[in-house]
């Protein structure tokens, strides 16, 4: 994405790249869609000089790697230019967006039209997920390298569980030629049967059928194994259960090929929620469900020391009709991209669970390692995708004012501590964050 | 403890809602209503020009028909929908159903309903009053009400007796609302089922769980047993029927483990020999009969004290 942007120069500025080694204040010169340097004392040399307010934080652009666009099929939930609106104002650069669309992503045609109407909204960079099966129905292998050479950088059946022990090996085998990870909803579809909420006393007392935090670790014991015996590399997407943690813990001790991601959701909310307000408020059904607060607090021990690898939204819209069904009908799932940020500053970094390198591994440097896509750091020479933070400024979630074409959050009326000031893809402003007044001259900046 | 006057809610969704007094207030209230259905004319014009519509999206004989004889008793104007001959059939959401009634002006809705929390979302959306009459696997709160009138009658108390709940309890709204009321009032409940058809948590409301109907009935001073639906009865929460009556059907030998002046409980539609000996059921313990006539005492109370409380009788 070329610029006709004159170079400008981000002075003095808090910068956290773990990768580079950049922890401190730095100079970060711009030109076009290119990082120029990143370093100290840079003179401006004819370059705009951009100074932020010290309490300001730059970061390799975040990365989302579980979204769903709903575009093809789904579009009154969302688009690919509305879930890139959404993604942007939400301090993200990149997000991977997962198959389960209609038509599913199994076909190279369906994610080269993703690519398409990704380029044209122009905001947001979008790495498709292609499906493991066709259909998502678990019987036969997509054409893998073909989604590949198309713009897929892994493949999953989210939504479901990859099928059979056997589809998941066959997958990690046959997608470990072309690099590419295999993530995976990890859920025994018997244990789940029509369960809405977490096995647990919440569910019990409102009558909710529930599902047991086994019904995930058992799918992901049973990946782990298969990742063992084929050398390939999986992925455990939106992880919610203690025991799915242990899990993965023992597993990479052995040495498989194991990573995993929580979400914003998991580590702060916990079922107690489903009772709230006069309950069964349909935003906060979800699957996997919000579970009890062991788990929530292993999530948290989970990203403190270093065993979650990434922190992901699934943000899944769905339109306010659907969400007004009944409890038991509504469909599963809630919009994140606008609130992952003020619930990652204000629940970990302000409450000392976890700094700000680790922040930057979570939200950038891991999900790109993991995707082996381009960011997670800001080289020289490299493109210019990054995220300005105010972790000071005070938020107050409004469901109304989202970017994204659904509202469906059980964090409306939330105030938390930590906002995006900017968001640049490809050195261009394509968020900021009108309410903070010091952002504003970041969009005079892009434009001068 | 001193009786409220009023009901602090306008709706009632659940037993969970109400106060000890609020419970108190309901049963001294529907033993005043019982009177009335011992007259010759059993009907008092408290609730005329009130509107109440009945909505019943699942198939309900006895507490449709004791709702509507209440509403009837106390001179109410009603109109009923099931979801056979309604809009909910033709796929309409409850949402919409609730927008359409609404804007009928009832003054109260009484619902039963499939999905656990569905009066709750009715609630959000209508002005009117919501009773809840049975909401999934969640409350059925005039059947705990009705319930704990028997027992008061025959056991003029309900602090200390000792209540043992037999059956299918992680299905079973008529469980949660009775444990609710029960614990409150200070009654000590023992909830006895199989393994696979007993809700995780349930000790941690007060409750003794066992598997054992022997230890469930051990001095128990009242039994209420719980039907256990045919379609649980093959396949993976139970063997066979007949597996089911040997280990937790009610007998007379094992009433014998409870106190002597045991009263035997039953929400209905009985399965007379799955959960029940018909010698139980139609034998001296039993108040079913009891409880059914008290349904249409405490469901005229909730409807009076919903209406609020405005005496014409």
């Amino acid at each position: 994405m070329p610029t006709l942007l004159k170079p400008f120069l981000l002075k003095n500025v808090q910068l956290v790249d773990p990768v580079a080694g950049h922890i401190g204040r730095f100079d970060i010169l711009i030109d076009g869609d290119r990082v120029v340097r990143v370093g100290r004392d840079q003179s401006a040399d004819g370059a705009h000089v951009v100074e932020l307010p010290s309490s300001f934080v730059v970061t390799p652009g975040l990365i989302d790697m579980h979204v769903h666009l709903r575009e093809p099929g789904h579009e009154h939930k969302e688009t690919i230019a509305t879930g890139t609106a959404s993604a942007v104002a939400g301090g993200f650069t990149a997000v991977a967006c997962m198959p389960n669309t209609d038509p599913i992503n199994d076909h190279s045609a369906v994610t080269e039209f993703i690519v398409k109407r990704a380029a044209e909204a122009a905001l947001a960079r979008v790495y498709p997920i292609g499906a493991v099966s066709m259909g998502s129905k678990g019987e036969q292998l997509t054409e893998i390298g073909d989604l590949r050479a198309a713009g897929c950088v892994a493949i999953s059946d989210d939504g479901r569980p990859v099928a059979t022990a056997l589809l998941m090996r066959r997958a990690l085998e046959y997608a470990s030629m072309f690099g590419m990870p295999v993530i995976d909803h990890c859920e025994d579809p018997s244990l789940k049967d029509d369960a809405v909420a977490h096995e647990g006393a919440v569910a019990s007392m409102l009558g909710l059928r529930g599902m047991p935090g086994a019904a995930e670790s058992v799918m992901v014991e049973r990946d782990i194994s298969m990742a063992e015996l084929t050398g390939g590399r999986v992925h455990i997407a939106h992880m919610s259960a203690r025991q799915s943690l242990r899990a993965v813990r023992a597993g990479r001790e052995a040495g498989v090929k194991v990573t995993c991601e929580v979400t914003p959701h998991h580590f702060t909310l916990t079922d107690d929620v489903l009772a709230a307000n006069g309950g069964y408020d349909t935003n906060t059904k979800m699957n996997p469900p919000l579970r009890e607060e062991a788990d929530r607090v292993a999530m948290i021990g989970g990203l403190r020391d270093l065993s979650i690898d990434v922190i992901a939204t699934d943000h899944a819209p769905h339109h306010a009709d659907d969400k007004s069904l009944e409890f038991d009908r509504a469909p599963f799932g809630i919009v994140g991209l606008e609130t992952a940020v003020p619930l990652c500053l204000d629940r970990l970094v302000h409450a000392g669970v976890i700094g700000w390198p680790r922040f930057v591994e979570l939200l950038s440097v891991n999900p790109a390692r993991i995707l082996g896509i381009p960011g997670g750091t800001l080289s020289d020479g490299g493109p210019a995708d990054l995220t300005i933070l105010a972790p000071d400024e005070s938020v107050t979630i409004d469901a109304r004012s989202f970017k994204s074409k659904s509202r469906n959050t059980p964090f409306n009326g939330w105030t938390l501590k930590g906002a995006v000031a900017a968001t640049f893809v490809s050195g261009r402003a394509v968020y900021v964050n009108d309410r903070i007044a010091a952002a504003r001259t970041l969009r005079d900046a892009a434009r001068s | 403890m001193t009786a409220a006057t009023t009901l602090h809610s306008r709706h009632l969704l659940g037993i969970a809602d109400l106060e000890p007094p609020e419970i108190e207030l309901v049963l001294e209230t529907a033993l005043a209503m019982k009177e009335i259905g011992t007259r010759p004319i059993k009907k008092v014009p408290t609730l005329r020009g009130r509107t109440i519509i009945n909505l019943f999206f699942e198939p309900s004989t006895r507490t449709r028909m004791s709702f509507e004889l209440a509403e009837k008793r106390l001179s109410a104007d009603t109109l009923g929908m099931t979801t056979s001959g309604s809009s909910a059939a033709k796929g309409e959401t409850l949402a919409d159903t609730a927008r359409t009634l609404e804007a009928m002006a009832p003054d109260m809705i009484v619902m039963r309903h499939g999905a656990s929390g569905a009066p709750h979302q009715l609630a959000r959306i209508c002005r009117a009053s919501i009773i809840n009459a049975g909401d999934g696997m969640h409350e059925h709160p005039t059947q705990a009400l009705l319930d704990a009138l028997t027992m008061l009658e025959r056991k003029r108390r309900l602090a200390g007796l000792q209540v043992a709940i037999i059956g299918d309890l992680v299905h079973s709204r008529v469980l949660r609302s009775n444990v609710l009321l029960l614990t409150r009032m200070g009654a000590k409940v023992r909830a006895c089922g199989p393994a696979t058809l007993v809700p995780p948590g349930l000790d941690r409301l007060g409750v003794q769980v066992t598997t054992s109907i022997d230890a469930a009935l051990d001095g128990a001073d009242v039994v209420m047993m719980l039907r256990v639906q045919h379609e649980r009865m093959s396949g993976l929460f139970l063997p066979s029927v007949r597996e089911y009556f040997t280990f937790f059907g009610l007998t007379p030998a094992r009433l014998e483990r409870a106190a002597p002046d045991v009263i035997v409980m039953h929400p209905g539609p009985m399965n007379r020999g799955v959960e029940i000996d018909s010698a139980v059921a139609d034998g001296p313990w039993s108040v079913i009969l009891d409880q059914v006539a008290n349904g249409v005492a405490v469901r005229m109370a909730v409807l009076y004290l919903l209406a609020g409380g405005e005496a014409e009788a």
